[in-house]
C-alpha cells in the first residue's frame, strides 16, 4: 500500500502503451475504419445516382411513348381524313362522269329523234306524194307542187 | 490456509510480492503489480494490435468488428470532450480503457484461486490486481497530469499559462495573485490525486469485499451455522462478483474519460 519504486516502473510502462497505441494501433484502424466509411458514402451516393438516373430513363422513355402514341393518332386521323377525301373525291368523279354520260345519252336521243323526226317527213312527204299520184292516177310533177310539197313538210 | 486467523488472511491478501533493488524503503519493487500490468497490457493492447495491424477496409471479421465497435465508442468519447485532432488523445484514452480494465478484470478470479496457485509456485504473496496497488494507480494519474501540464504550455504558451495561474479565476489585481495561484495548484493537483485513489478506492473496496466473504467462507463447517456461512459466502460472492462487473467497466470508463477532459480543459483559455 506504500508509495514506493514501482510507480516509477508503472508509469514507463503506461508511456510505453501510450506510445505503442499512437503509433501501431490507432492509425491503421483510423484508417480502415475511415476508408470503409468513404467506401460505403460512396456506394451509396453511387446509389442515389443509379435511382435518379433509372427515375430519368424512365421518365425518358414514358415521354417516347406519349408522343408515339400522339403521333400514331395523328397518322391515323390524317389517313381517316385522306381516306375520306378520295372516297369523296371518287364520289363526285363518278357524278360528274355519270352526268356527263346521261347528258351524252340526252344528246344522242335528241339527235336521234330529231333525224327520225326529218326522215319521217321526207317519208311523209314521199307518201303524200305517191298517194296522191294514185288519186289523180298521173304524175305529179313534182317540180311544180314544190312549193307546196314544202309548206306540207315544215306543217308536219 | 482454512487455519490461518481472519486478520492473516486478509493481511495475506493485501501483500505485495517485493524486491528490493536500493537503500530506503522507496526504492523497494511491487513485482506481483508490475508483471500482471505488464502481461496485461501485452494481452489487451497486443490483441488490439494484431487486428489493428491486418485491419483493411474490406468487409470485417468478427473480431476486427468488435474492436472497430471498440474503438468507434472511444473515438467517439473523445469527440465528444474534445473538438480538436485526436491523434494522440485518441489513443491515450483506448490506452487507459484497455489497461484499466485488464487490470480491474483480474479482480473476478477468485483470491483464494490466486492464493493456491502462487504459493504453489513458491511466492509467498501475489495480488493479482495491479490497480489495487496505489503505485498503478497513481502512476497513471499523475502521467496524465504532467500531460496536463504539457498540453496547458503548448495550447497557451509559457507565458500565458502563468497569466492564467496567475489571474484565474478571481481576476488580474495583484492583490488576488497568490489566491488564484494557490487555488490553481489546489485545482491542477486534485485532479491526479482523484483520479487515481478514486480507480485505488473502488477496486481496493471491491477486493476486500470479496476477502471479507471469502473469510464467511473459511469458517463453513458441517453445523448449522456453518453451513449458513458457506451458503452466504457463495451467494454474496457471487453476488457481488455480478455487481462488479459493472464496477470494473464504470471504473475504466470514468478513468479514461477523465482523463481526456482533463487534457481536454488544458487546452481550452480562460
Amino acid at each position: 500500500m506504500n508509495i514506493n519504486a514501482t510507480l516509477l516502473v508503472q508509469a514507463l510502462s503506461f508511456a510505453f502503451l501510450i506510445w505503442f497505441s499512437v503509433k501501431f494501433i490507432w492509425p491503421p484502424l483510423n484508417r480502415a475504419i475511415d476508408e470503409r466509411n468513404k467506401r460505403i458514402a460512396d456506394g451509396l451516393a453511387a446509389a442515389e445516382k443509379g435511382k435518379a438516373s433509372l427515375v430519368e430513363a424512365e421518365r425518358k422513355g414514358e415521354t417516347a411513348m406519349k408522343e408515339a402514341r400522339e403521333r400514331a393518332s395523328g397518322v391515323l386521323g390524317e389517313s381517316e381524313k385522306r381516306a375520306m377525301q378520295i372516297v369523296e373525291e371518287a364520289k363526285s368523279a363518278a357524278k360528274e362522269e355519270a352526268d356527263r354520260i346521261i347528258a351524252g345519252a340526252r344528246e344522242q336521243i335528241a339527235s336521234e329523234v330529231a333525224k327520225a323526226k326529218t326522215e319521217l317527213r321526207e317519208q311523209v312527204a314521199a307518201l303524200a306524194v305517191a298517194g296522191a299520184e294514185k288519186i289523180l292516177q298521173r304524175e305529179v310533177d313534182a317540180k311544180a307542187h314544190t312549193e307546196m310539197l314544202g309548206k306540207l313538210k315544215a306543217q308536219l | 490456509m482454512a487455519a490461518q486467523n481472519p486478520s492473516d488472511y486478509i493481511a495475506h491478501h493485501l501483500t505485495n510480492l517485493t524486491v528490493k533493488v536500493g537503500e530506503g524503503g522507496f526504492w523497494t519493487l511491487n513485482i506481483d503489480t508490475i508483471i500482471m500490468s505488464w502481461v496485461l497490457g501485452l494481452v489487451g493492447m497486443g490483441l488490439i494490435w494484431m487486428v489493428a495491424k491486418g485491419a483493411t477496409a474490406e468487409v470485417p471479421g468478427r473480431l476486427q468488428s468488435f474492436i472497430e465497435m471498440f474503438f468507434e465508442f472511444v473515438d467517439g468519447t473523445v469527440r465528444d470532450v474534445f473538438p480538436g485532432s485526436r491523434a494522440f488523445l485518441g489513443p491515450l484514452a483506448l490506452t487507459i480503457f484497455v489497461w484499466v480494465f485488464m487490470m480491474n478484470l483480474m479482480d473476478l478470479i477468485p483470491i483464494d484461486w490466486v492464493a493456491t496457485v502462487s504459493h504453489g509456485l513458491g511466492a509467498p504473496a501475489w495480488k493479482a490486481v495491479p490497480s489495487t496497488d496505489l503505485n498503478t494507480t497513481f502512476a497513471m494519474s499523475f502521467s496524465v497530469f504532467f500531460l496536463i501540464i504539457f498540453f496547458s504550455f503548448k495550447a497557451k504558451g509559457a507565458g500565458g499559462f502563468m497569466h492564467e495561474l496567475f489571474t484565474a479565476p478571481f481576476g488580474s489585481n495583484p492583490l488576488l495573485w497568490l489566491p488564484n495561484l494557490a487555488l490553481n495548484i489546489i485545482e491542477l493537483l486534485a485532479k491526479p490525486i482523484s483520479l487515481g485513489m478514486r480507480l485505488f478506492g473502488n477496486m481496493y473496496a471491491g477486493e476486500l469485499i470479496f476477502m471479507l466473504l471469502g473469510l464467511l467462507g473459511t469458517i463453513a463447517s458441517l453445523s448449522v451455522g456453518g453451513l449458513i456461512a458457506g451458503g452466504a459466502s457463495v451467494v454474496l460472492t457471487w453476488a457481488w462478483a455480478v455487481f462488479h462487473i459493472l464496477i470494473i467497466l464504470l471504473q475504466a470508463f470514468i478513468f479514461m474519460v477523465l482523463s481526456v477532459v482533463y487534457v481536454a480543459m488544458a487546452h481550452e483559455h480562460h
